[in-house]
């Protein structure tokens, strides 16, 4: 991986320091540990009406550690690594262990499943630090002030900003491995509300952002968006109740991609706590959903070469064809299976959990609209509102904004509502599934279409 | 101050504080504050009646503040000493610059008074709390021989802070927080259900002595056992009574984020120009205080030190007051109330509630309950989230039951409320007088910082709201 000489340093000063503290463990009676130091560096600029509202500038380092003593876990997270500060939190970790019962679950990955090597996923952008406080000041100002002239009906500013962050990780484990890691991040946000005399008030919220620098939207084109979605919803109100087609935009749709994936996760498979739990092998969604978790993307959101216990990663179809292929497994949780590990250990250091990397429903041939054409009344959705879900049962409910479609066109736009179906039902009930798709966000979906759901409303 | 021992913050400097203070102005700006927290946190989960995992973890540093000409710079330090924190005051500072006018006068350090008495903090040992976790275990077990499996976890967290103000004395504050979760899942017939239960507040294991372990055990298991009788919700707008308790949560979201002075300063708030009109129902009394004895969002002294006193939100229906944080109450000309927090020193403070409750009434529940003929009681909330401009909301509701001809039936599924907070707020027809403030485990996120708080409420009767059930009810109209 070819850093800037910044990072090679900053990343070798990080590894002395972790050395260090694995000797430390070792002396203090751990049989394993897992160690992740991060450090981070970040900048974040807020304006509001065309003026600077909050400059902030920060540096940080911390640790996470998870140890095994005498078969029994501790974990110790802190902001100070000085040993002043450290040594005495570490030997209190020791001795908390022992609190625990034994966990056969929490021996070592074998040695042999440790990663060697990765791809180079090109999430650091060196150029990154030309994006200095004026810079960003001056590109939240355009995007503030293109919202603001975009349509008469924007009436105020919730405010636009812009940050950078540059990130450096290093997870050593006792089992030898050590592995790095270095990202950059840029975003680009502006936030209207939009007002008139009859149809009340309504937000509108739009970000642009990803690895590098030139993944960022013109600062014109997220200001535009952010009033068009603002404007486009002004009026809104509920329709009937009843049974309607629902056609889900590709952001509403990763919301419901993501309640797939916490329905995957090893830890609550083990536990019965998924209602995919007995379901490997199946028919769990309509023929068009093929769901892929992959690692390796280059510049994606979540990509990792190498998950939290130094376990190598690759691009996995979780669900084919809608077929269910597959678990998000870390150790412990393959061991409790008796599966393999699939490299899904989340964070490192501190508790590992399972975790999903970028993870997205296989776009589709349709173009987007095409998913409207031949609904006589149905449910566009652009947003949902609330998080509950229970992944043992799949019960799904959740407030919804979109638009009314009639005979194949977006009428009126509609808040207010609740949609709800079993979540099982739900994937089987995918009827078409659009190209519209951008990894953007982690957990990503193109737009598409459910045969029916239950809208709550007036 | 070199030494920040694992107990909790050091001794803090005066002279430091005053050359911190001169570095965060030196750059013009009339304001500066230093905020200074350690926090500690003991962690312990349970699961299958053995304690799995047991985690410590320190959290510590200086958060500094600079307000120039109605802009605001900030960075911190996760340390204290004199080097790194002096680094983070010059970062801080740079604002005034950036922003390129408003020269204030220079400031001059004063002699900074020495923080008042420190209260009183928590020692929790974790051997105790392991105890503790297995009594929750056996209990839910015990109650029904229909659990299968139980989850629990508890953290105790002593968070200690001193806020440094250019133009206030220092204050200092000890803020402990308590928490247990427990989870269960019961099962028949291969149908498997869960439930949850959980308390706490800003207390330690003492808290124990007054609520027994076991009953948080005993109620996941009974919510569990109900939710395997539970039947599809009905769909369509019905008159919802709210019991008592954790229902609080839907005036946090109709209401109370609404309120926040941010908001209402950026205009973005439904709320915003409506102070001293009628934004709700006459039986609507809506309070939020953080001087609760041992209340989840409970403070002796606000993230920007400053003392909170209570705040009379809506009285009887008419729009009364706003949460202010400096920031707001500046641009508003009002003093500011302590209603400023922030989830650590690594973020900037905003207006937030603390404890919000609505008033208790004088309709008698079992009226309530008798006046619907078909609608719903939710029980239990996992939690909601509001659209602050459109004042929509949802909550979650995750035991309820359907009222039919004025009796409670059938458990319903877990599912989604949904309504507009004025509306909503303007159809309450019925206040029980049984106020209760919720044993609930909230946190509030905004802008993507967690607070703890507290919520409360007695049985609130809501005429019209939209249940986001399965079954499609033909609604009396």
């Amino acid at each position: 991986m070819s850093l800037p000489r910044g990072s090679q340093v900053l990343l070798a000063g990080l590894q002395r320091r972790a050395t260090q503290i694995l000797g430390e463990l070792r002396g203090l009676g751990a049989e394993h540990a897992e160690l992740r130091l991060e450090h981070g560096q970040s900048l974040t600029v807020s304006v509001r009406d065309g003026a600077l509202e909050q400059l902030a500038e920060a540096q940080s380092l911390s640790l996470s550690l998870r140890l095994v003593c005498g078969g029994r876990v501790a974990t110790v997270t802190s902001s100070d690594l000085r040993p002043v500060a450290l040594s005495p939190l570490l030997a209190r970790a020791a001795e908390l262990a022992r609190l625990a019962e034994e966990d056969p679950q929490a021996e070592p990955p074998s040695p042999r499943l440790l990663a060697r090597r990765w791809p180079e996923l090109d999430l650091f952008d060196a150029t990154i630090r030309r994006l200095g406080a004026d810079r960003a000041i001056r590109l939240a100002l355009l995007a503030e002030a293109a919202a603001m002239q975009a349509d008469p009906r924007v009436r105020s500013s919730g405010g636009a900003g812009c940050s950078r962050t540059v990130s450096h990780a290093l997870l050593v484990t006792s089992g030898g491995f050590v592995g790095n890691f270095a990202g950059t991040r840029v975003g680009l946000r502006a936030q209207v509300v939009a007002e008139d005399a009859t149809s009340g008030r309504r937000s509108g919220h739009y970000w642009s952002g990803g690895r590098h620098l030139a993944s960022l939207d013109p600062p014109e084109a997220v200001g535009r968006e952010a009033a068009s979605r603002a404007v486009r919803s002004l009026g809104a109100a509920p329709i009937a109740t009843g049974v309607y087609p629902v056609v889900f935009s590709a952001e509403a749709a990763a919301g419901v991609i993501g309640l797939v994936s916490q329905c995957l996760l090893g830890d609550a498979v083990a536990r019965q706590r998924s209602y995919l739990a007995r379901r490997l092998g199946t028919r769990v969604a309509s023929p068009l959903v093929t769901i892929v978790d992959d690692p390796l993307r280059a510049r994606g959101p979540a990509s990792r070469g190498f998950d939290g216990e130094g376990l190598a990663t690759r691009r996995r179809v979780l669900v084919r064809r809608g077929e269910l292929q597959g678990f998000l497994l870390d150790t412990a949780s393959a061991r409790r299976l008796d599966l393999p590990p699939t490299g899904s250990a989340g964070g490192g250091g501190g508790l590992v959990h399972p975790s999903a990397s970028n993870f997205y429903l296989q776009p589709g041939r349709r173009g987007p609209r095409a998913l409207l054409a031949g609904v006589r009344r149905g449910l566009f959705v652009r947003a949902t509102l609330g998080f509950g879900f229970d992944p043992g049962t799949g019960h799904f409910s959740r407030g919804v904004e979109g638009v009314l479609i009639e005979d194949g066109q977006l009428t009126r736009p509609v808040a207010e509502v609740t949609i709800s179906r079993n979540l099982d039902e739900l994937l089987q009930g995918i009827d078409a599934v659009a190209n519209d798709f951008e990894l953007r966000t982690a957990i990503a979906s193109p737009s598409f279409r459910v045969d029916a759901m239950t809208v709550a409303g007036r | 101050m070199d030494s920040p021992s694992p107990a909790g913050l050091p001794a803090i400097d005066a002279s430091l504080v005053g050359r911190l203070l001169g570095a965060a102005l030196a750059a013009g700006g009339e304001y500066a504050e230093l905020f200074f927290e350690h926090r500690s946190s003991l962690h312990l989960a349970l699961e299958d009646g053995r304690v799995r995992s047991v985690g410590a973890g320190i959290d510590a540093g200086v958060g500094i503040r600079v307000f120039a000409g109605g802009a605001v710079g900030f960075a911190y330090a996760e340390s204290f000493e004199a080097g790194p924190m002096l680094a983070a005051a010059r970062m801080a500072a740079r604002v005034a610059r950036a922003r390129g006018k408003a020269r204030a006068p220079r400031w001059r350090a004063a002699a900074v008074p020495v923080p008042a008495a420190v209260p009183a903090g928590i020692a929790v040992s974790p051997a105790d709390a392991a105890a503790l976790l297995r009594r929750v275990d056996r209990a839910a077990r015990a109650a029904s021989s229909l659990i299968v499996r139980v989850e629990a976890s508890l953290a105790a967290v002593q968070r200690e802070i001193v806020v440094a103000a250019s133009d206030a004395p220092m204050l200092r504050d000890v803020q402990p927080l308590l928490r247990l979760s427990v989870a269960a899942v019961a099962e028949r017939g291969g149908r498997r259900e869960a439930g949850s239960a959980g308390g706490g507040g800003r207390f330690g294991l003492e808290y124990f002595l007054q609520r027994s372990p076991e009953s948080f055990g005993v109620e996941a298991a009974r919510i569990a056992v109900v939710n395997l009788e539970a039947r599809a919700a009905p769909a369509g707008s019905l008159p919802v009574v709210l019991a008592p308790g954790d229902a609080g949560i839907w005036l946090h979201e109709a209401v109370g984020h609404g309120l926040e002075a941010d908001f209402i300063r950026k205009r973005s708030s439904s709320y915003s120009g409506r102070e001293g009109q009628r934004v709700a129902s006459p039986r609507v009394t809506l309070l939020d205080d953080a001087r609760v004895p041992g209340g989840r969002g409970s403070l002796g002294v606000d993230d920007e030190g400053v003392v909170p006193t209570r705040h009379l939100l809506i009285d009887r229906g008419v729009l009364r007051g706003l949460l202010h944080d400096r920031v707001s109450a500046r641009a508003a000309g009002v003093a500011p109330g302590g209603a400023g927090r922030r989830q650590s020193f690594r973020d900037v403070p905003l207006p937030r509630m603390s404890n919000t409750w609505l008033a208790a009434g004088e309709d008698d529940p079992q009226d309530i309950v008798r006046s619907v003929r078909l609608g719903v009681y939710a029980a239990r909330f996992s939690g909601g989230q509001v659209n602050i401009a459109s004042g929509d909301f949802v909550f979650a509701v995750t035991e309820g039951y359907l009222i039919e001809d004025g009796r409670l039936t059938a458990p319903l599924r877990g599912v989604h409320l949904i309504g507009n907070g004025p509306a909503a707020l303007a159809s309450v027809s019925m206040v029980g007088p049984d106020l209760q403030m919720s044993e609930g485990t909230w946190t509030c996120t905004k802008e993507g910082q967690n607070v703890p708080v507290g919520v409360g409420m007695p049985t609130v009767k809501i005429d019209r709201l939209t249940v986001g059930g399965t079954a499609i009810a033909e609604a009396p109209r």
